[in-house]
């Protein structure tokens, strides 16, 4: 059984016992304790089931690379699935459910499965669930998806009870890892001046050093790390972050830091998680080595676990996974283990080396404890259903024959040590394959390079595939002042600690246990824990011709999901090298890609939620519109109100209520959303001629002229009213949307293409409020404002002037899109409100109502004016839309002229904008096509035009639209089809796209 | 002529830095060119400081100039001055190309004081605020989180920022989140 040791265990506090649940049973850890460590010191050695087999599973690893022991972790708000047991810390009150069981963690239904893996191979999916296609969104994909996958999806009708930040900071050397080699490096650096960060992806600096022994210094290397730690404190140019992982490595030397601040208090106040956002000159990547699995039949059991893992469990949290264990390794570092166990008291019943002369001096004191070492032997295979219950042995140079077996209840195994190479490789550092520690390891000469074209990542210690705490050392030492010469500082470099370490005997390797199992061994022999991968099927897939790394990687799931492969890649890429008589480094990786763990969504995110998920714009008479039953639309990030609601109406009641109402009496809209851009200098004349496709430097000072801008491919792309300010001043209107792009559309030509020209733009949107008043009453509640004349002769229709009104220093203008009496007066934003207010009070005897912009729409499309966003969608041209009058001729250029004189702009066949009454009243749906005759090359029914806007009038009472359709003009009272989604055909004339008011004497008054 | 409201009338909030709307601000938008001494004169005489070198920001008791852009300054003088102090400057810059233009009302103005202040903006800017990178005197053009924004430092360790006044309430909402009382990072 697995269970807690009387003594040991230097992370925990026995005095602080912690209760959790695991699927609901009430057990008891320590502080200090990981819910892994907790769990196997409860005797919880399975703890949860695989992915695809439903196979008992329990904990292999001790850390960040833990594939099987993932669970749901928390309730409600606070739920998080896959999370691994290895790297969660224990906490009051903690609630795990394990994944991947139905009905229960002990009898599982899908474990079936395992009996049928002979029919699951390898592609299994793509082969099996190809036909009938009907059948995979109805039958296949909702069972695959109930009986695989990981953990379950939170709920979605709750929302994460935490909160998260982000966090900017900038070093000249950052140092991912905070094990010795870490903390060598980043003392080294911070020597020379160098502003150094270091990140510890677990609560506790150090890495295994404290664990695997050695001196350093003539220190233990717990009181070296703590004497280190002490000294980087104490500097200020030093800061030290552990929970925090080093998520990522990306161009310019930019980086990704995972901080869990609550993770292990949760409901404590403040962020859950805070994602550092940094960039650094240099980036150190002193991020470890994971340990390999080696692939014996069975090696998937609970109770087999990385022989460096056990080894933690027993020196960190005082836990032994069992009681008669049994090492298996093809290198030295195992024996620690073995050692470990049997000073722990625990019974190590044989260390199988699978090397034909075994190790050196740890092999030698292990036989000294009177450990029973037997070179040259290996795994058979392990039997036991929910934990492991007999090891059969055999010679590794065989085929599993010959077998002696063994009572035991766990197994250490280890297969060498891999570099964590992830954050090397994020950025295109290259590896190199090294035939002595049979891993790929960083290739200094081909590190990741900056904008300068050198590298800013250095790898260190066993990252860098230095497997002897000398070379751990002094390779740290030499990196960290490499680092900070690389950033620019110059200081004394470090000397490099003494360091004493056991010697240790060449590993040997093996990438399959015995050397020539059969096919029946081979089929039990996991490579891949969390996807269920077998040494079988990585061969069936080389077999069946997929002999590249990624495409098997896709094919047999090897190396996916959460935890990408961090203990199957090199296992598996030997397996299909050796398939494929290649070699491991002709093969390959496949690539590494952030984040190295999976980080939280809500870091991603940030402070990104509820009401800062994205910025809302607001008018300074938004508050006021809020209060009076304004129903919002987004326009941009601007909040626009759709119609004033009133109690016991529609909102479409409002909408024509506003529209009436507007065309009797009075009506305000808050137009302060429309861009305004001021154009200044000598060239401003000239330059808005280039902007616009009419004429505008003849405007003159006092007045307004509607204006079109289309991009250099002729396309309409704004529109609006411009205003002559003074000689040299123009005051340009965009649209609501356009008011930004348009100014860095002006701007971008002043800067790349006429930069020798005098003209300053400026936006000044924001700076005032703008209300239109609009309506047969327009005049009169100016009038009773008081205030400068806005009488016909003193503003005529299409003019400006300063003014004040009612008090307010405004500038009036005389601009209509709505067909009626209209002024727009524009007064400083920090008055709006106030003014709007006095238009609202003096206002009430002429029947004033505010109205949003769904009336502003129907009233413009009654008088057939465009709005840049219905009648335009980036592919159409003013001509399209009967605006040819607002293109001068006599200009020698603007901006679109030449584009549409080529040929498929200025094609007479191009759909012409009409207006479309349908026979009956009714309104046409929104984007339409109209048919034609005959059918397409695709055999679709050729479409002849189509609507871009649409509405009720509540002016004509009827439905009114405008379309796009081809040779439209001359096709005038023809009825033409619109086929809705809804099964029914529309009919519609085609008619003048003025519904209202044709002459226009209604706005010139 | 009513009394002009600020976008969020003096909203304040308190964390691990404080932030409070500052009011109004009077500013003025002057594109011109830099080297120009006519220019130069013009700007001292609204505010009463010369132009500062790039990202910088220099004030005075009657006001401050904060460097924009290669050909653009952020005039900043009392409120109910603005339009005076335009006038001048329209005078002075006659003849000379240049443009001067009132933004007082386009912009709100958030004060963020307190020990927690450069962690505060450095969870929502990507700019370096240790005490080394950004000292008293620096004035920065930015993103914070989603929006545009400009800050600067000055002698209390307190920070001036300027942001769209239609932003006033994300902006606010959004420093007030970042200084959350239990949110200080403790590398600042």
């Amino acid at each position: 059984m697995s269970t807690r040791l009387a003594k040991q265990g230097r992370l925990i506090d026995r005095s602080k016992p912690i209760e959790f649940t695991f699927n609901g049973n009430r057990m008891t850890g320590y502080e200090g304790d990981t819910l892994a460590s907790a769990l196997l010191a409860n005797d919880q050695m399975m703890m949860g089931r695989s992915f695809k087999y439903h196979r008992p599973r329990g904990v292999v690893a001790s850390g960040a690379e833990e594939p099987n022991a993932l669970v749901g972790l928390g309730n409600g708000d606070r739920f998080e699935p896959n999370q691994r047991v290895t790297t969660t810390e224990l906490f009051a009150g903690l609630s795990a459910q394990s994944q991947n069981h139905w009905p229960s963690l002990d009898f599982d239904v899908g474990a079936i499965n395992t009996q049928l893996s002979r029919f699951l191979p390898a592609g299994f999916y793509y082969k099996m669930f190809m036909y009938p296609r009907s059948f995979w969104k109805h039958v296949y994909e909702p069972i695959i998806r109930m009986s695989a996958g990981l953990g379950k999806a939170p709920d979605k009708d709750l929302i994460d009870a935490d909160t998260y930040e982000h966090f900017y900071f900038f070093a000249d050397v950052m140092v991912v890892g905070g094990g010795v080699a870490g903390l060598q490096a980043a003392k080294a650096a911070a020597n020379s001046g160098a502003k150094v960060l270091v990140l510890e992806q677990t609560a506790h600096w150090g890495g295994r050093a404290p664990v695997d022994g050695g001196t350093i210094d003539g220190l233990d290397p717990e009181a070296w790390i703590d004497q280190t730690l002490a000294e980087l404190a104490t500097m200020d140019n030093v800061t030290l972050r552990s929970r925090c992982m080093g998520a990522g490595v990306y161009d310019h030397g930019y980086a990704l830091g995972y901080e869990r601040l609550t993770d292990h208090t949760p409901g404590e106040a403040g962020p859950r998680h805070r994602l550092w956002r940094i960039r650094a000159k240099q980036i150190v990547t002193a991020t470890g080595a994971i340990e390999r699995p080696l692939s014996f039949a069975g090696n998937d059991v609970p109770g087999v676990m990385l022989a460096g893992a056990m080894r933690d469990y027993v020196v960190n949290w005082g836990v032994t996974p069992g009681q008669r264990v049994v090492v298996v390794t093809n290198n030295d570092d195992a024996y620690r283990t073995a050692i470990t166990l049997h000073k722990a008291g625990v019974d190590v019943v044989r260390i199988l080396d699978a090397r034909p002369i075994g190790g050196g001096a740890l092999m030698e004191e292990a036989r000294q404890l009177g450990i029973r070492v037997e070179p040259g032997r290996a795994i058979a295979k392990v039997t036991g259903g929910k934990r492991v219950n007999k090891v059969a042995i055999c010679a590794q140079d065989g085929e599993g024959g010959a077998q002696e077996e063994i009572a035991a209840d766990a197994v250490a195994m280890s297969g060498g040590w891999s570099p964590v190479v992830h954050l090397w490789s994020h950025c295109g550092g290259k590896l190199i394959w090294d035939d002595a520690q049979a891993h790929f390891r960083p290739d200094a000469s081909r590190p990741p390079l900056g904008a300068d074209g050198s590298g800013f990542v250095i790898a260190t210690g066993t990252a860098n595939g230095a497997m002897d705490l000398g070379d751990v050392m002094a390779g740290a030492t030499a990196a960290g002042s490499a680092a900070a010469r690389a950033a620019g500082f110059v200081g004394k470099d470090l000397t490099a600690p003494v360091v004493s370490d056991s010697e240790q005997a060449p590993m040997l390797p093996v990438w399959l246990m015995p050397a020539k199992a059969d096919i029946k061994l081979r089929m039990k022999t996991w490579l891949d824990y969390q996807n269920d991968v077998k040494v079988s099927d990585v061969q069936l897939a080389a077999r069946e011709g997929y002999e590249s790394v990624e495409h098997t990687k896709r094919y047999t799931t090897l190396g996916m999901a959460t935890d990408q492969g961090k203990l199957s890649n090199i296992n598996g890429l030997a397996v299909l090298a050796d398939t494929l008589g290649s070699e491991i480094r002709q093969v390959g990786t496949t690539t590494f890609r952030p984040p190295y763990t999976p980080i939280s969504m809500g870091s991603i995110g940030g402070e990104a939620r509820g009401e800062i998920f994205q910025p809302i714009r607001k008018t300074p008479m938004h508050d006021w519109h809020d209060g009076n039953g304004a129903d919002w639309e987004p326009v941009g990030q601007w909040r626009r109100a759709y119609a004033f609601v009133r109690s016991n109406e529609t909102v479409e009641q409002a909408v024509a209520r506003e529209v009436t109402n507007t065309r009797e009496n009075l009506g305000l809209l808050d137009a302060s959303t429309l861009g305004k851009l001021i154009v200044k200098g000598a060239d401003a004349g000239r330059f808005m001629d280039m902007m616009y496709t009419n004429m505008m430097s003849n405007l003159k000072i006092g007045k307004c002229r509607y204006g079109l801008m289309c991009s250099e491919n002729g396309f309409l792309i704004d529109d609006g009213v411009v205003a002559r300010i003074d000689e040299d001043t123009w005051l340009c209107h965009t649209t609501t949307g356009g008011a930004e792009r348009i100014h860095g559309h002006m701007e971008e030509w002043l800067q790349t293409e006429w930069w020798d020209w005098n003209v300053y733009v400026a936006n000044i949107t924001e700076q005032l409020a703008q209300v239109a008043v609009v309506g047969p009453n327009a005049r009169k509640v100016l009038e009773k404002l008081g205030g400068m004349d806005v009488s016909k002769e003193a503003l005529p229709f299409m003019e400006w002037r300063d003014g004040q009104i009612g008090g307010f220093d405004c500038r009036a203008y005389r601009i209509s899109f709505s067909g009626e009496l209209s002024y727009e007066i524009a007064v400083p934003a920090s008055q709006g409100l106030a003014f709007w207010s006095a238009l609202m009070e003096a206002g009430k005897e002429y029947g004033v109502m505010p109205y949003g912009t769904e009336c502003l729409h129907i009233l413009r499309a009654e008088k057939g004016f465009i709005m840049i966003g219905d009648e335009t969608d980036g592919t159409v041209i003013p001509q399209d839309l009967g605006l040819s009058w607002a293109i001068s001729k006599k200009k020698e250029d603007f901006l679109g002229k030449r584009a549409q004189l080529r040929s498929h702009i200025a094609d007479p066949d191009r759909w012409q904008l009409v207006g479309l009454e349908t026979l009956d009243g009714s309104v046409l749906p929104d984007g339409a096509y109209a048919t034609g005759n005959g059918v397409n090359a695709n055999g679709q029914r050729n479409v002849i035009g189509r609507v871009t806007s649409t509405y009720h009038s509540p002016t004509m009472n009827k439905g009114i639209a405008m379309g796009l359709v081809h040779h439209g003009r001359k096709r005038m009272d023809e009825v033409i089809e619109f086929p809705g989604t809804d099964g029914t055909i529309y009919k519609a004339k085609i008619v003048d796209q003025v519904f209202y008011d044709k002459e226009g004497e209604k706005q010139n008054v | 002529m009513s009394d002009p409201i600020s976008a969020l009338n003096g909203a304040a909030f308190s964390g691990i830095a404080n932030v409070e709307e500052a009011g109004l601000a009077g500013m003025i938008t002057l594109r011109g060119d830099l080297s120009s001494k006519r220019l130069a004169a013009a700007v001292k005489s609204a505010t009463g400081v010369d132009i500062p070198d790039a990202n910088k920001v220099a004030m005075s008791d009657e006001g401050g100039t904060a460097w924009m852009s290669p050909d653009e300054l952020l005039l900043m003088v009392p409120y109910t001055e603005v339009e005076t102090k335009l006038m001048a400057l329209n005078k002075t810059l006659s003849g000379e190309h240049a443009l001067a233009v009132n933004v007082s009302d386009a912009r709100a103005v958030f004060r963020v004081t307190g020990a927690g202040a450069r962690e505060t903006l450095a969870k929502v800017c990507p700019v370096d605020l240790s005490a080394e990178a950004f000292a008293v005197g620096q004035f920065r053009r930015t993103r914070m989180a989603q929006v545009a924004a400009a800050f600067w430092l000055d002698e209390s360790g307190g920070f001036t920022i300027v942001c769209f006044r239609s932003v006033a309430d994300y902006v606010f909402n959004l420093l007030s989140t970042a200084a959350h009382p239990q949110s200080s990072v403790g590398v600042y």
